[in-house]
């Protein structure tokens, strides 16, 4: 695998203005510029793409038309079959989902004596904080405070954030880096203990920790490790279907489906925390996406049936740097923290069209607007197409071997194809990354459905229409830290009524009502990635829905 | 459809699947018909969920890669190997000292490693594992974090271990007490953690809560950009 004749081209423009552009300063965009670039380039706006939701506590919002049709779907199962009178779990607290966040609450709640029962659909750790490569954010510098933070994360959100849960991000987050460092995370390091940090997209201070590019794993690997130290029950290959609710109207547990022997169980808790991560394998628009294979709205679809209200669905981050060759890996993640080591974005010329480090949501319109209107993007044989990433910078910028140390997983994933990112440009196109929004919670992590909190992807909010890199993995850590502290203070004043799943029959009966009804079954669970062809081919029509 | 492309054939376990040529093995599989549960995790090149073992013709080495970032070849033989069998020794990393006498007290079987080397050929990651495991036998734990870093727990090592080591688990305790014990702690974090801890940044956050926002986008608009370090 190389590149094809027209790419080496176009690189031979890239790299004779290499040198014009290392001591370039590029002008960042006024805030008026950044909203008319983001109205007329951003996904977000494309007319026809989203639509609003017939019922529930959304009503009238608009979401991505591939959410709705899981939110308006069918219920895996028939509520007047399940004996809710006996449950196979009973135990203070369920926690579904085993990434960052799931870990960290169900850490912090085993640590204040509360049982614990942790639920996830795929192994424990298989989530995208394991995916997370670039850094996590924390003012921890003397430079730095976590006002100046705020500040950064309601400007890169668009003021839309919600305050209270941005006080909760920026304040804990020293604290929350505390932690790992003292749990064993390996941070990249100076000699004498402080912390390597660099900038993201957005940041106003140097506040970017990372752990080599695999920044993510380090976290949730430690995270996982410290678990399965604590002895804490878990099961694995197990997925929430539906949230269960009691004659009060407070969660009480959830209807698990083991997703290897077709088995349906109770769990029933006086808590339940959501940490099932966001929706990107729900290709929006068709987009690619840098996603984990799990990645597929199961937390909003069960949450939103049992009446949880959702915030800011409309807003779906497209990551700037996804692959747009080669083909293999079209979609997957090229970190920022490439840019945020000195890489510059190019066009096919070898023209810069943005600064490199304006927030998320700008730098894909830029891009956007680059490759579609501008006609200056570089086509792949395959029909994608991409501007240039110029990687090699970051070795003239700091030094022969930064690459190798800084960024192994990205040098391992090109490499792979036959491409040395250290002496060629990657060319790259926006990949859907993240949702912004997602269950509306409390700085303590609690969704207005009384014992039912939800923590990391899931929940929305804090990072408004659009998250910065590096507070991710930081949201992960603060809210499923709170939310697992939170419920373990709970569980001693909960008074359970009876089990009920009275809300699945309602909620699908006011769908058919509105006559909105997909059918689709839902929650999704997994992709389905059979080609078409196969699944006509084999008579299999009920699975490809 | 078929006719556009150039076909491939690989054998899965034995079985032959006619695929278009330049697929991953992980989605030369999904358009063979499997819909993955086992064996898939990120499609990223991070979990380790999609360790493969195959063989191609006239070859006898065993090869390895990941599914999701190993392009499927003509006539290849292969075998996702999702799960092998692991002991993990459990502890509480801040009590141990970052020594090999830790490390051989909790995993006693790094001391039969034979110098094989099969676990760095079976590495999809190319990992120095043999190395590492050396460095683990005389306490070195800064070699052992360091080597160990980019390990993604596949278990594929493990797997072909004739020592029954399961390295990826003494990798993993060698990092935390590299980074518990062995790397100096912070000082700035722990100085920032304590001023929080003080109440020092509370009157800061509260009047960014309370500013409306015209006074944030003003303020925002007049940050002042660290400069990079270089």
């Amino acid at each position: 695998m190389f590149y094809e004749p027209h790419m080496l081209e176009s690189i031979k423009r890239v790299e004779a203005t290499r040198n014009e552009r290392l001591g370039q300063q590029f002008p960042r965009l006024t805030a008026d510029e950044k909203a008319a670039l983001l109205k007329g380039y951003h996904p977000d706006y494309k007319a026809g793409t989203m639509r609003e939701l017939a019922v529930g506590p959304n009503m009238g919002d608009r979401v991505p038309h591939e959410l709705a049709d899981l939110l308006e779907g069918q219920s895996r199962i028939d509520p007047d079959a399940v004996d809710l009178s006996r449950a196979d779990f009973d135990v203070d607290i369920l926690v579904i989902g085993g990434g960052g966040a799931g870990t960290s609450a169900a850490l912090l709640a085993h640590a204040r004596g509360a049982s614990v029962l942790l639920a996830t659909k795929l192994r424990l750790g298989d989530a995208n904080t394991m995916m997370a490569q670039g850094g996590i954010q924390a003012a921890d510098k003397p430079s730095d405070s976590p006002a100046i933070h705020y500040l950064d994360v309601m400007g890169g959100g668009g003021f839309q954030n919600i305050p209270e849960l941005v006080r909760a991000l920026t304040h804990d987050a020293p604290s929350a880096m505390k932690w790992l460092e003292d749990l064993g995370a390996m941070f990249d390091k100076e000699p004498d203990g402080t912390m390597v940090s660099i900038h993201g997209g957005g940041t106003s201070r140097r506040r970017m920790h990372s752990a080599r590019d695999y920044s993510g794993a380090e976290i949730m690997r430690t995270l996982r490790d410290e678990f399965r130290n604590q002895k804490i029950q878990h099961l694995e290959f197990a997925s929430a279907v539906e949230l269960v609710l009691d004659t009060k109207g407070q969660c009480a547990g959830a209807i698990l489906y083991d997703m290897e022997t077709d088995e349906y169980r109770l769990a029933r808790a006086k808590v339940v925390i959501l940490a099932t991560g966001g929706m990107g394998r729900l290709h929006v628009q068709q987009f690619p996406c840098t996603n984990h294979y799990g990645a597929t709205a199961d937390g909003l679809v069960i949450a939103y049936r049992a009446g949880a209200r959702m915030v800011f669905m409309d807003a779906i981050q497209y990551h700037p740097t996804g692959v747009a060759y080669p083909e293999q890996i079209v979609g997957q993640l090229v970190t920022e923290k490439v840019r945020g080591l000195g890489a510059q974005l190019v066009n096919d010329q070898g023209r810069r069209f943005i600064f490199d480090l304006e927030t998320r949501d700008t730098v894909s319109a830029a891009i956007i607007r680059e490759c579609q209107e501008r006609g200056h993007g570089v086509r792949t044989n395959t029909g994608m197409v991409g501007v240039w990433l110029d990687s090699p910078m970051i070795e003239i910028l700091r030094g022969p071997g930064t690459i190798a140390k800084a960024l192994p997983a990205m040098m391992r994933q090109y490499q792979r194809f036959d491409i040395d990112m250290r002496n060629l440009p990657i060319l790259i196109y926006p990949t859907q990354h993240y949702q912004n929004g997602g269950l509306l919670i409390n700085d303590q992590g609690e969704t207005g459905i009384p014992n039912l909190f939800a923590a990391g992807e899931v929940s929305g909010g804090v990072h408004g229409r659009n998250r910065l890199m590096g507070n991710s993995l930081l949201d992960i850590l603060v809210f499923g830290r709170r939310a697992g502290v939170a419920a373990a203070e709970r569980v001693s004043k909960v008074a359970q009524g009876d089990l009920r799943l009275d809300h699945v029959r309602s909620y699908q009966a006011r769908l058919g009502e509105a006559g909105k009804g997909t059918g689709r079954p839902s929650p999704m669970l997994l992709p389905n990635y059979v080609r078409l062809e196969t699944i006509e081919r084999t008579g299999e029509a009920a699975r490809a829905a | 459809m078929a006719a556009e492309h150039a076909m491939v054939r690989f054998y899965l376990m034995g079985k032959p699947h006619d695929v278009p040529k330049g697929l991953t093995i992980q989605k030369a599989m999904e358009y063979a018909g499997f819909r993955l549960l086992r064996g898939c995790g990120c499609r990223g090149g991070f979990c380790g969920a999609c360790g493969t073992v195959y063989r191609t013709p006239g070859d006898y080495r065993l090869k390895v890669g990941l599914a999701c970032q190993t392009v499927v070849e003509d006539q290849m033989f292969l075998a996702l190997i999702p799960f092998y069998p692991a002991v993990k020794s459990t502890y509480r990393v801040e009590d141990l000292p970052p020594t090999s006498d830790t490390l051989i007290s909790l995993y006693p079987e790094i001391l039969r490693c034979v110098g094989c080397n099969s676990c760095r050929k079976v590495c999809p990651q190319e990992i120095e594992v043999m190395r590492y495991i050396a460095a683990a036998q005389r306490g070195d734990i800064a070699k052992v974090a360091d080597l160990s870093f980019d390990c993604l727990m596949c278990g594929l090592c493990a797997s072909r271990c004739p020592a029954e080591i399961v390295q990826y688990n003494v990798a993993i305790l060698a990092r935390r007490l590299y980074a518990c014990h062995v790397a100096l702690p912070a000082a700035h974090l722990a100085a920032r953690v304590e001023e929080i801890g003080r109440g020092v940044c509370e009157a800061d956050l509260d009047a960014m809560v309370a500013a409306h926002e015209a006074e944030l986008r003003r303020l925002y608009a007049a940050r002042e950009i660290e400069p990079e370090e270089l």
